[in-house]
């Protein structure tokens, strides 16, 4: 288990705005009539987007109130998945994976372009307060060892060089193309297919 | 090597697209219609007589699970759950299905529905997955659109709607019970079993839960025929998988393969051989980071299927193999995986707990060499306390690791880890163990 505490600063109040209201109800159509309560993962999640990628205690009793569920079960579940970011994290959030898979391919290198670009310690936001990074475990993409991944998307196959430069776009303002960083396609072997080659480059 | 007819992914490398089109090109939702016309207890028996095993970690035959669904539908509804919270250190399969086999994954959803008696299918994707949801969300889109899906989909006279539920982070809820819980709304603590979720699952209601790989190969055995699928591998390991190739390997890569195939074909031909030549090779995870490792000299002639696995005491698990070569600390590897277990045991169970975290500060140590030497006893003992002792598997997962390292790399850590434990010299202080504190100042 984690520890998972809440900021200490906390805005007053908490709404949605009407486009997460929309996204809202579609969620929430996809369960059955009284078991509304499914939806609030998904309900933590469109608060986190539209609060700056962190959810505030006011959100968490807004939801309860909104899904007609105690506000502790809300925060239960807030604080027991580790997605839902309980204090600001930055605009940009770098998250690197450093499971066994990856930290035998050279997860460590990535940790220190982290610590060198954007803070010294782990969750600590950037002097610009765009950015914070954090060390997680395995994100999934272990042939494509060792990674990252910011906000959404997924940086692979990267070294401390590769990662340094990625960092720097994202500082920037820039926002660095995904995916592979080695020029494979997807989860290929580099050099040595031999399967499906009749479809290679159809 | 399998012949590339035979592979049932295609599209694992995104050659083709992804869409309804060029899936269909593939041979997806050509005939879903005839198929279901030969009825349910057809579509179970073939999986039966295909012999196919789940895919996600447990090796479960497929067919026997469907037939566990009340024949007749009673006053709750039934629910398909697909399980695509891939989260095993080593494993990431499920990803380029999601990816680049959508339809396979829709089709078979349709067709499995169809054989358990569900209207509502809900995928469980991990939050992680963010993008890949996306596309998956897009292909079933597409499907709707098509009318492949929703009522009467694919004129099969069966309505099915397909939803995707994010999970957040949380690698317990992999395990089908804590993932139902998950769906509800609730945290992902595992539930005791019985009553299983077949009878009583998704909202009390019956519910059959299958791996995503399980599910994309079902349309292609129905088409190819089960005696097809059990024509591959050997007796009770059946068909084809795709093994996730990762760690110290030159080429690092999922590639579909027939059951049974030899690790070192496997490593050498795919993956273009370990960092460093063979000889350079350590130990192997065969099975993604719960199963335990497997020593170089045993490598040489293992073959990768359930069965042969479980014989070496290890297992097939989801078929993610990590190599570790020569390189490598092997203790600082487990030690990380025992720390990846403390971060996700989900609390509910006192010996996985603790222990999970018990395990990770004594390999730690041992890594270090600054463990005593009956610790090394005593971190056998601790495993065998978990395994066991809890609520779902996740015990036995983390102890696993530790229990192969300990049967396999014993005198490494005994090399390591030589003075006696501060105790004899100090009768005075309490036994701990976490005596590495006292160590420090005394």
């Amino acid at each position: 288990m984690s520890l998972r505490r809440p900021a200490k600063e906390q805005p007053e109040s908490f709404e949605f705005n009407s486009s997460s209201l929309e996204a809202v109800n579609k969620i929430i159509s996809n369960y059955p009539k009284d078991k509304q309560q499914s939806a609030v993962m998904a309900l933590l999640y469109i608060a986190q987007r539209q609060n700056d990628n962190w959810i505030p205690l006011a959100a968490m009793k807004y939801i309860g109130k909104f899904l007609n569920m105690p506000y502790i079960q809300v925060y239960e579940v807030a604080t027991f998945y580790s997605m839902y970011n309980l204090s600001p994290v930055g605009k940009h959030f770098i998250q690197v994976c450093t499971t066994t898979p990856c930290m035998i391919r050279g997860a460590n290198q990535l940790v220190e372009a982290c610590k060198e670009k954007i803070s010294e310690n782990e969750l600590e936001l950037s002097k610009d307060n765009k950015c914070s990074w954090m060390e997680v475990e395995c994100l999934g993409a272990c042939v494509n060892a060792p990674m990252m991944q910011i906000n959404d998307d997924y940086y692979e196959d990267l070294d401390k060089k590769k990662t340094l430069e990625i960092l720097e776009k994202i500082l920037k303002g820039e926002s660095p193309k995904p995916g592979s960083y080695r020029g494979r396609v997807n989860n290929a072997p580099e050099n040595s297919r031999k399967t499906l080659m009749d479809l290679k480059n159809a | 090597m399998l012949k590339d007819q035979d592979r049932i992914f295609q599209n694992l490398y995104n050659d083709k697209g992804f869409d309804v089109a060029s899936s269909q090109k593939r041979g997806d939702w050509v005939n879903t219609k005839e198929i279901t016309d030969k009825g349910r207890n057809w579509i179970i028996e073939e999986i039966k007589t295909s012999q196919l095993r789940g895919r996600g970690g447990a090796g479960f035959p497929t067919g026997l699970k469907w037939s566990f669904a009340p024949k007749e539908l009673g006053s709750r509804p039934h629910y398909l759950v697909i399980n695509a919270d891939e989260s095993e250190p080593g494993t990431c399969k499920d990803r380029d299905i999601l990816r680049f086999e959508p339809h396979k994954l829709i089709e078979g959803c349709l067709i499995a529905s169809y054989a358990v008696q569900a209207h509502v299918c809900y995928i469980y994707i991990r939050g992680e997955y963010f993008i890949e949801g996306q596309k998956l969300q897009s292909a079933i889109d597409e499907a709707y659109e098509k009318k492949l899906l929703g009522k009467n989909a694919a004129s099969t006279g069966w309505d099915l709607d397909i939803y995707i539920h994010y999970g957040a982070g949380a690698y317990i809820c992999g395990e089908e019970t804590a993932l139902l819980e998950s769906i509800e709304g609730k945290k992902g603590l595992p539930r005791l079993k019985p009553p299983f979720p077949a009878l009583i699952g998704l909202y009390g209601c019956p519910t059959i839960i299958n791996n995503v790989e399980t599910i994309a190969v079902v349309p292609t055995i129905l088409r190819k025929g089960g005696k097809w699928f059990a024509s591959l591998g050997r007796e009770k390991n059946t068909g084809t998988k795709i093994f996730c190739i990762s760690g110290n390997v030159n080429n690092p890569c999922n590639v579909e393969e027939e059951m049974s195939i030899s690790l070192k074909e496997l490593i050498e031909v795919h993956a273009g051989g370990v960092i460093g030549g063979w000889d350079n090779l350590q130990a192997v995870i065969p099975g993604g980071s719960s199963m335990p490792l497997i020593p170089k000299d045993k490598c040489e002639t293992l073959n990768m299927d359930f069965d042969s696995l479980m014989d070496e005491k290890s297992g097939l698990g989801t078929a993610g193999v990590v190599v570790i070569n020569k390189d490598q600390d092997i203790i600082k590897c487990m030690a990380r995986i025992a720390r990846f277990y403390k971060h996700e045991s989900c609390g509910q169970c006192t010996p996985c707990r603790e222990g999970s975290g018990w395990m990770w500060r004594m390999l730690e140590r041992m890594a270090k060499g600054e463990a005593s030497r009956d610790e090394i006893d005593m971190l056998g003992d601790v495993t065998n306390q978990i395994a066991g002792h809890t609520i779902c598997a996740f015990g036995e997962g983390s102890s696993w690791p530790v229990q192969g390292l300990l049967r396999h790399f014993s005198s490494e850590i005994k090399r390591r880890n030589k003075f006696d434990p501060i105790v004899k010299d100090r009768k005075d202080l309490p036994y701990l163990v976490d005596q590495h504190l006292l160590d420090k100042n005394a």
